[in-house]
């Protein structure tokens, strides 16, 4: 079970990954060598799987990012396994995330530029198994992204 | 726009997977001294190349057993509104991202909660009160994969 402590840590953590363990240590109020203890405890017990960094796709050229809704062919009994297989082969595909309502499923693609995504759409993302139906949202603006868990 | 090389590329790779290990180890791992390491997972952070860190962790452990999407379509449009909800959206604590998209809906939200109850507790209170929200649609995660992306 998480202590008080171990959750001031993870408040502070989540809020700042790059923070050192002195500096962390130092905003959740405690010593480095009680911070350093609490840290090796979540990770072994597996809370904290890792501390990752985050790739800027847009920096490195990707400007276009699109999320695509799935809807699958259920009377295939494979449909899930088969297309999720064939999805991991396609390097632009950044996200597989499965669902419970409207829609089965959701593919986070990335694409240099709208010739790009087009061809990658015509090419790849066609091709993927089972599809009964597909819907496109394009990204705009990312609002709020930190991800942080209200511990 | 930055250029990678391919041991760029691998360092990146190596940093997505666990960013605090040391230069030194990354430097092993493909065959570089600490220093050339060292300098090149510097220039990644310095060009923008990695925009940050994210801490990776265990929601169940943690007791968020739930993630939720919600599509959200402001009911009155304007710049005014869509302001407004941005604010308010982005301060309660279980809604995680707010992204704004083209096509079905406006706005996409990533929201934790510890259960289904606890889900309509924050849907009902906090998401459906927000200014100028009209349809929301909800779709339960069931899982998520993250992929390397055109890295490798």
């Amino acid at each position: 079970m998480l202590t008080d402590t171990d959750r001031r840590i993870l408040r502070h953590y989540q809020h700042d990954p790059m923070l050192g363990p002195a500096d962390l240590a130092d905003r959740a109020g405690i010593t480095p060598a009680t911070c350093a203890r609490r840290l090796d405890r979540m990770q072994a017990a597996g809370i904290i799987r890792a501390n990752r960094a985050v790739i800027d796709w847009r920096a490195l050229g990707y400007e276009v990012e699109v999320s695509l809704r799935i809807t699958l062919d259920k009377t295939q009994p494979r449909a899930f396994d088969e297309f999720i297989a064939t999805a991991r082969n396609v390097p632009e595909v950044i996200e597989i995330q499965t669902f419970l309502g409207r829609v089965d499923l959701r593919l986070s693609v990335i694409a240099r530029d709208m010739a790009h995504y087009q061809q990658l759409y015509r090419s790849a993302i066609l091709d993927l198994p089972h599809i009964a139906d597909i819907e496109a949202l394009m990204h705009v603006a990312r609002i709020k992204s930190d991800e942080v868990l209200p511990v | 726009m930055i250029a990678l090389d391919t041991t760029d590329r691998l360092i990146l790779r190596e940093l997505v997977r666990d960013a605090t290990q040391p230069a030194s180890t990354i430097g092993r791992k493909l065959g570089l001294s600490q220093p050339a390491a060292w300098r090149r997972i510097r220039r990644l952070y310095d060009s923008g190349a990695i925009k940050g860190q994210r801490l990776d962790l265990d929601h169940e452990r943690l007791g968020f057993g739930v993630t939720v999407f919600l599509g959200v379509k402001l009911a009155t449009k304007g710049r005014v509104s869509l302001d407004d909800f941005e604010r308010a959206v982005s301060a309660i604590p279980e809604v995680q991202t707010v992204e704004h998209i083209l096509g079905l809906y406006d706005y996409r939200l990533r929201v934790v909660a510890r259960d289904i109850s606890d889900f309509e507790r924050v849907l009902r209170r906090r998401i459906m009160t927000l200014p100028g929200v009209g349809d929301v649609e909800a779709n339960v995660l069931l899982s998520e994969e993250r992929r390397p992306g055109p890295i490798g």
